[in-house]
C-alpha cells in the first residue's frame, strides 16, 4: 500500500527561519539564507503560569503547530497528532541530572512533570482542547522520518486528519559535547486524507534505498544534517517551489523515505 | 480494525522472568515489591526490582548499548524462546518488513545520572565512556533490539509517559494494516533510575508502603521495572483456538493537566469507548479489565468513574501493579502480556495488597483470583500529559 496524504498547512521555525513563509522564500531561492540563532516566540496559547514553566522545546513545538493549523485554517481539536523529537527538553534534562548528582537530590516536581517526552503534546492538547489521539515518538536521527511514516499511516489507514510536529532543540553542556545539536528547528504539517479547498500538495511515501536528496546551499545542507527535524528540508524545498516529482528523505541507516509530491495548484 | 495475532509474547518483571514465573506469581497472588535499596537511593518507598539485571551481558559487538535498560531488554528476550521466535519470523518474512515499536519513558537515563557524578572537575565534561545515543536517548532501546535481532523495517520508540507501550500496539497494527510490514516486534522496556524515583517522590505520588490500588488507604505508587514483548502478525485463516488476538486499540487525550488525570475520567472513558468501537464489541462482551490502577488517590478515582460510566459496576477488574509495581513506560506491554496470560489460563488475577476497597470507587474491584473462561479483556494505560490508551485482547471466534 502506498501511503498518501494531502498537505494543507505548514509551519516552520529554525535558525534564520522565522516562519513557513520566510522559509519558503529561502528554499525557493528568492531570498538568500542567512543563519541566525532561532528565536522562539512565547507561547501565547498557554495561560501565563504555564508559559513560565515551559522550556524551549515546548515553545518550539507549539509555535510550528499553531502556524501549520492556522495556515490550514483548521480547528486544532479536529486533528489527531503525531509529535516526534530526537531528544526532548535538553535544559530540563540537564537540570534534573545536575540536581540528582548533588548530595541532597532535590528534584523540582514541575521539572519532573515536564521531563516526559510527551510534554509538548500535552501542553498542545491542554492549550487547544485537542482530545483526539496523540502519539509521541523518538527515533534519534531518524525522528522526522519516523514521525512522517506514523502520520501518513494514520491518515491512510484510519482516515484521520492530523497534525505532524517534528522538533529538536539543543542540549546545554555537558551533554551538548556528546550530542551537538546546534540550535532549535521545528516543522509542522497538517495532513488530511481528502483534498480540501486549502490543500497545497498530495504527497505519498514508500520505504526504499535510493540516495538521499541533499541541499545545494551548503548552509542549508549543514542545517539538514545537524538537526534531525531538518531532515525534512528537501521535502519543504519542493513544497516551497510548488514542484512536482520525487524526493528522497533520510530515515534509518538501512532505509529511506521515497516520496512523491504532486502540487494541488 | 482488523484483528492482529500475538504470535509470541513474553514478560519479565519483579514477579517473574518469563511467562511461567509470571503466571505462578499471579496464581499465588505474590507481590514482587520490596523496600527500596536501589543504587544510592535514600527514599522511604517500595520498588519492583527485577533480580539479576546487573549480571546480564550484552553481545560484545553491541557493547556501546550497555546500560540497565538494555540489559533488562536482553534479559527479557532470553525468556520463553522469544528471541528464537523473532529469528524464525525474520526467516519467514523479509527482515526489511519487520518493524520495531518499543515504549519507554526513561530509556537508559540512569547512565547519564551516573555520568553526572563523574564530570571532569575542571572542564565539567562527562566521562569519555558515556554513550548518549546508545543509552540515554529514548530510541536506544529500539535501536538495540533491531540491531540485536537484525531487523531492518521501520523502527521507533513511543514515549508517551505511562501509556507508551500500550500505544506501540496501535502504531504496529496500523503499519500491518497498511501492508508496510508483515510482522512487528512490539513491547515496553523501562528500568529503575533516580529520575523517576526522586521525581515521583517530589510530586508526593509514591507510597512508603507497597502500593494499594483502589484501597481506601491508597497513598501512591510503587515504581517497578519491566520488559515485555510481543511479536505481532496478521492472523492466518486457520487460527489455533488458543491464539491470542489484539482486537481493539483506543486512544485519547485529556486536554486537562500535565500530571493529573481528568477528575471524572473523561479522557479514559473516550479511550475505552474507542477501543470497543475498534473491536466492534459491546461493553458487556468484556469479561475482565486490567486497570491502570496506579494507587494514587486521584488516578484510581478518575479511572473508577470512567470504567463505571462505560461498563457499569459489575465487570470485574483489578490492577496488577500491587504485584509488579508501576513499570511506567513498560506498563502497557507488561499488562498486555498479563491479559494474554489471563485469556490463556482463564485467570482474572486478584489485586494484591489491597485490603479495604474504597467504597466510593464504584468499579468492581477483584481482590481474589477468579478462574473462569475469558473471551475478552481490556487493559488501560494512562500517562502524564493526559495521554490515554485502552487495548482489547481476545481469542478467536
Amino acid at each position: 500500500m502506498k501511503l498518501s496524504a494531502y498537505i494543507s498547512g505548514i509551519g516552520a521555525l529554525g535558525p534564520g527561519l522565522v516562519n513557513w513563509q520566510e522559509t519558503a522564500a529561502v528554499l525557493s531561492g528568492r531570498v538568500a539564507y542567512s543563519p541566525a540563532p532561532t528565536i522562539l516566540p512565547t507561547p501565547a496559547l498557554l495561560p501565563p503560569a504555564e508559559r513560565r514553566r515551559t522550556g524551549r522545546v515546548v515553545k518550539l513545538a507549539l509555535a510550528v503547530a499553531l502556524e501549520a493549523s492556522s495556515r490550514a485554517n483548521v480547528n486544532p481539536p479536529s486533528l489527531a497528532s503525531v509529535f516526534s523529537s530526537s531528544g526532548g527538553d535538553g535544559d530540563n534534562c540537564h537540570e534534573l541530572c545536575q540536581a540528582l548528582a548533588l548530595e541532597h537530590r532535590e528534584v523540582s516536581p514541575t521539572r519532573f512533570a515536564n521531563s516526559v517526552h510527551n510534554a509538548a503534546a500535552g501542553y498542545w492538547s491542554i492549550a487547544t482542547g485537542a482530545k483526539l489521539e496523540s502519539n509521541v515518538l523518538c527515533a534519534f536521527d531518524a525522528s522526522f522520518g519516523a514521525g512522517l511514516l506514523e502520520a501518513m499511516t494514520q491518515v491512510a489507514v484510519d482516515g484521520k486528519s492530523l497534525l505532524l510536529v517534528a522538533y529538536d532543540t539543543e542540549y546545554p553542556e555537558p551533554i551538548h559535547a556528546k550530542r551537538p545539536v546546534p540550535d532549535a528547528f521545528g516543522v509542522a504539517l497538517v495532513l488530511t486524507p481528502q483534498k480540501g479547498p486549502g490543500s497545497l500538495a498530495l504527497i505519498d511515501v514508500t520505504l526504499g534505498h535510493d540516495p538521499v536528496d541533499t541541499m545545494s546551499n551548503s548552509l542549508l545542507e549543514s542545517l539538514r544534517l545537524s538537526i534531525p527535524a531538518a531532515r525534512c528540508l528537501p521535502l519543504l524545498r519542493q513544497l516551497a517551489r510548488n514542484e512536482a516529482g520525487p524526493t528522497v528523505l533520510d530515515y534509518l541507516d538501512v532505509s529511506r523515505l521515497v516520496m512523491n509530491v504532486e502540487p494541488c495548484v | 480494525m482488523r484483528p492482529v495475532l500475538l504470535e509470541s509474547f513474553t514478560a519479565t518483571s519483579c514477579i517473574g522472568l518469563g511467562l511461567e514465573q509470571t503466571f505462578e506469581s499471579l496464581l499465588a497472588q505474590r507481590s514482587g515489591l520490596k523496600s527500596c535499596e536501589f543504587e544510592t537511593v535514600d527514599i522511604d518507598t517500595h520498588i519492583g526490582e527485577v533480580p539479576g539485571v546487573d549480571a546480564v551481558r550484552l553481545p560484545e559487538e553491541l557493547a556501546r548499548f550497555d546500560c540497565r535498560n538494555n540489559r533488562l531488554a536482553e534479559l527479557a528476550l532470553q525468556q520463553d524462546g522469544f528471541l528464537e521466535a523473532v529469528q524464525r519470523a525474520a526467516r519467514r518474512w523479509n527482515r526489511k518488513r519487520i518493524g520495531v515499536f518499543i515504549g519507554t519513558s526513561t530509556a537508559g537515563i540512569l547512565q547519564t545520572e551516573l555520568a553526572y557524578r563523574e564530570r571532569d572537575q575542571v572542564s565539567g565534561a562527562l566521562p569519555a565512556s558515556f554513550e548518549y545515543g546508545a543509552t540515554h536517548n529514548s530510541f536506544s532501546v529500539a535501536d538495540y533490539l533491531r540491531q540485536r535481532l537484525q531487523l531492518e523495517g521501520p523502527a521507533v520508540v513511543v514515549s508517551c509517559a505511562c501509556a507508551s507501550s500500550a500505544k506501540v500496539f496501535g502504531s504496529a497494527r496500523r503499519m500491518l494494516e497498511a501492508g508496510i510490514i508483515d510482522a512487528a516486534l512490539v513491547g515496553g522496556v523501562d528500568s529503575l533510575c533516580l529520575t523517576t524515583l526522586y521525581g515521583f517522590h517530589s510530586l508526593q505520588l509514591s507510597s512508603p508502603l507497597p502500593c494499594r490500588p483502589f484501597d481506601l488507604a491508597r497513598d501512591g505508587i510503587s515504581i517497578g521495572e519491566a520488559a515485555a514483548f510481543a511479536l505481532l502478525e496478521r492472523p492466518s485463516q486457520n487460527l489455533d483456538g488458543d491464539a491470542i488476538l489484539l482486537l481493539g486499540v483506543g486512544e485519547s487525550s485529556d486536554a486537562y493537566h500535565m500530571s493529573a488525570p481528568h477528575p471524572e475520567g473523561h479522557g479514559a472513558r473516550r479511550a475505552m469507548q474507542a477501543a470497543l468501537r475498534a473491536a466492534d464489541l459491546d461493553a458487556s462482551a468484556i469479561d475482565y479489565i486490567n486497570l491502570h490502577g496506579t494507587a494514587t488517590p486521584s488516578n484510581d478515582r478518575s479511572e473508577s468513574q470512567a470504567v463505571t460510566s462505560v461498563f457499569g459496576a459489575t465487570t470485574p477488574g483489578s490492577s496488577t501493579k500491587g504485584a509488579t509495581g508501576h513499570t511506567l513506560g513498560a506498563a502497557g506491554a507488561l499488562e498486555a502480556v498479563i491479559c494474554a496470560i489471563a485469556l490463556r489460563h482463564g485467570l482474572m488475577p486478584g489485586g494484591v495488597h489491597t485490603t479495604h476497597v474504597d467504597p466510593t470507587l464504584t468499579a468492581h474491584y477483584l481482590r481474589e483470583n477468579r478462574r473462569s473462561p475469558i473471551a475478552h479483556v481490556l487493559s488501560n494505560s494512562f500517562g502524564f500529559g493526559g495521554t490515554n490508551c485502552s487495548l482489547i485482547f481476545g481469542r478467536p471466534g
